[in-house]
């Protein structure tokens, strides 16, 4: 790597955010930046803001005050981040959500190959192979023509995975992912995530399970009342 | 008859004075209730009223059927034309490729439909006798044919039409009874007679300015106790009631299979625009800022608050300054109009039904909110929307009779025709009843099997 091309070390820069909900203080300030490589965990209670942050990052939730800078991209708070902003973040960023969200309408593998063809342009061919590779790699390739309310919990989220990684995002957020699964799966799924973290991709996940934290991530963030303990 | 128009809820009109001189002659106080023309026979029949009046025509079938009185005026079908066609149009022959109109279920229509397969000119039905020479001014029309009575009212309040002297065919007006009121019937006809021999019938149709050297010869006849026939100027008997039932069957089926066509092209088109139209206002009432969610809410609460033959009524006589737009493609422009607004609260409670996690999913993807709702959204909503889709299409197969009153021959107004003519709803009925399921059930089938389809896999 050389000159425009330098990668530098962080990823993410998530800075003072504030976000008020009525006279709910959801976000007090939360600060923290997200080096390039590893699995990061955000710790913390239910309520305390993991998914409000990793919604933020994602563009789906506005917030009041602060900034967060991904790959050069930085949203601002208090303000409507422009059509391109939310485009270019969204390139940089995959969410797969705690209930999955897998599109109803859709085949498996339709679900995984949406994005590259209507967002990447990718020929309709190409996208199937890529997407016949992932979930393989996802060990979900005998689902492919499944409907998603056809798929077990496991399955789904390993097909949500799938489809956030279609479009290749440097970084991948997932909402507790263990939320629903058993113990066994729960190593299962570190297992994975540790095989696709690496420099090309920064996986960041929101939880409330300790052993799966300790036993994985490289980074533990803890999350009290909106912003990041130390 | 028509409303006074110094006193809309009162009647005027020669025929509510025959019928007051009846009702004094029989000892009876005349109370008077409006019956659409073409259903008079069948309301006498079922007792809504005991004597039926106003321009009730003398035909073998209602002869045949009902007790009616003696002839009390006689009528000459006369065709009415615009001032330039005078010279032209003076006949049936000459009318040929052009459209004709006149009063449904009458005398006068039933010669338009023989002038049709003899001089291949077009019947145009109508259900009133104001329209046909209001389009015959605006062109819609090139010849009118009704009695000379009507001809003459609507000639003088209507510059630009010239009525032709020569009568197509001549009929009477009668007083019509149920079968079962044979003796009334009887009674009144003593009482007509005795106001022919004392001049009252003369002194009223003279106030009305209505009458002619045809009545005095009419009066003789009756008064010698010669037998009058129904109509004269008509080759043939009149109507289907002569022949038998399923023979009139035999007759009548091709022309109910061809308005079932009607019927079933103006609803597909129809759905069709609605369908477009209902997705643009869901869309718009979604997606778009607070003054087009204004205006089409408006409209939407306008097309539903309103009644649709209303709506079809405004499009097509009360927009002629604006658009004259033929018959079909009138009732076809008001029922998608007026469906679009059903469907597009369909399309909208269906987009708003989609979960947000859905949404949220395809966004988070990089899909703009264009292809969210091309590729997400609206897939989802329209497997929501499909069922109540159904439900419309099916109601508006049925509403599509309405448009029977801009002139539009379908299914309904064909078996109408029919049931004039035969004197009897029970064949006709049963018929269209039949064409209607013919063309509703396969639809819950087809709804059935396309959602059956959508719960397997997209391949």
């Amino acid at each position: 790597m050389e000159g425009a091309d330098a990668v530098t070390a962080t990823i993410l820069e998530v800075r003072n955010l504030h976000l008020r909900r009525g006279d709910r203080r959801v976000l007090t300030g939360a600060t923290f930046t997200v080096a390039r490589a590893g699995i990061v965990a955000l710790m913390g209670p239910s309520g305390s803001g993991k998914t409000t942050i990793l919604r933020a990052i994602a563009g789906l939730e506005r917030f009041d005050e602060g900034t967060i800078g991904i790959e050069g991209v930085t949203l601002k708070g208090g303000a409507k981040p422009s059509g391109a902003v939310l485009r270019n973040v969204r390139r940089q960023v995959g969410l797969v959500f705690q209930f999955h969200h897998l599109f109803d309408h859709l085949s498996t593998m339709r679900n995984v190959t949406l994005a590259p063809v209507h967002v990447l342009g990718t020929s309709a061919a190409a996208a199937e192979t890529h997407a016949r590779d992932l979930l393989r790699a996802l060990g979900v390739e005998h689902r492919a023509s499944a409907l998603p309310r056809e798929l077990s919990g496991g399955e789904a989220q390993r097909v949500a995975i799938a489809r956030a990684l279609a479009v290749d995002p440097p970084l991948l957020m997932m909402d507790e992912p263990t939320a629903s699964l058993d113990p066994s799966r729960r190593n299962e799924l570190g297992e994975l995530l540790a095989r696709l973290s690496g420099q090309n991709r920064t996986i960041l996940v929101s939880t409330h399970d300790e052993d799966f934290a300790r036993r994985w991530a490289t980074v533990i963030l803890r999350v009290e009342d909106g912003a990041i303990a130390e | 008859m028509e409303a006074d128009p110094g006193d809309p809820n009162k009647v005027t009109g020669f025929d509510v004075e025959i019928a007051e001189l009846l009702a004094h002659g029989l000892n009876r106080t005349p109370r008077f209730l409006f019956v659409p023309y073409a259903s008079i026979d069948q309301a006498i029949e079922r007792g809504t009223a005991d004597v039926g009046l106003s321009g009730v025509e003398d035909t073998p079938a209602r002869r045949a059927a009902m007790a009616t009185t003696i002839p009390y005026y006689a009528f000459r079908e006369v065709l009415a034309v615009r001032d330039a066609d005078a010279g032209r149009l003076r006949g049936l022959a000459a009318l040929g490729g052009r459209r004709v109109g006149t009063l449904g279920g009458t005398i006068a229509f039933e010669i338009l439909l023989r002038a049709e397969r003899r001089y291949g000119l077009q019947a145009v039905s109508y259900d009133d006798d104001v329209h046909p020479y209001s389009d015959l001014l605006l062109g819609r029309l090139d010849a009118v044919l009704l009695d000379n009575v009507l001809a003459e009212r609507r000639r003088r309040t209507m510059p630009g039409i010239t009525v032709q002297p020569d009568a197509v065919a001549v009929s009477h007006y009668v007083g019509v009874l149920a079968a079962r009121s044979a003796s009334l019937r009887d009674a009144a006809n003593e009482v007509l007679r005795a106001a022919m021999r004392d001049g009252t019938l003369e002194r009223i149709f003279r106030k009305w300015n209505v009458w002619n050297d045809d009545q005095p010869a009419l009066y003789n006849r009756l008064l010698a106790r010669e037998p009058v026939p129904p109509v004269s100027g008509l080759d043939e008997t009149i109507g289907v009631a002569a022949i038998s039932r399923w023979e009139a069957v035999r007759k009548y089926l091709p022309s109910l299979v061809k308005a079932a066509g009607v019927t079933l092209i103006l609803s597909c088109v129809s759905m069709a625009v609605a369908v477009v139209l209902g997705v643009l206002i869901a869309s718009g009432r979604v997606y778009g800022n607070g003054v087009t969610r204004l205006a089409l809410t408006g409209y939407v609460e306008l097309m539903r608050g309103t009644p649709i033959l209303l709506q079809l009524f405004v499009i097509y006589y009360g927009l002629v300054a604006v658009v004259r737009l033929p018959a079909f493609l009138a009732a076809l422009v008001g029922l998608a109009l007026n469906y679009a607004a059903y469907e597009s609260e369909i399309y909208r409670g269906a987009l708003e039904a989609v979960p947000l996690g859905q949404l949220e999913a395809a966004r988070t993807l990089g899909l703009t909110e264009r292809q969210v709702l091309r590729l997400v959204r609206g897939p989802q909503a329209f497997r929501l929307a499909l069922a109540p889709m159904t439900n419309d299409f099916v109601a508006l197969l049925k509403d599509s009779s309405l448009v029977s009153v801009l002139t539009v021959v379908e299914l309904t107004k064909q078996t109408q025709i029919f049931a004039t003519n035969l004197g009897s709803w029970v064949i006709p009925g049963t018929l269209c009843a039949a064409m209607y399921l013919v063309m509703s059930l396969p639809l819950g089938a087809v709804a059935r099997r396309l959602e059956e389809r959508w719960k397997a896999p997209t391949p």
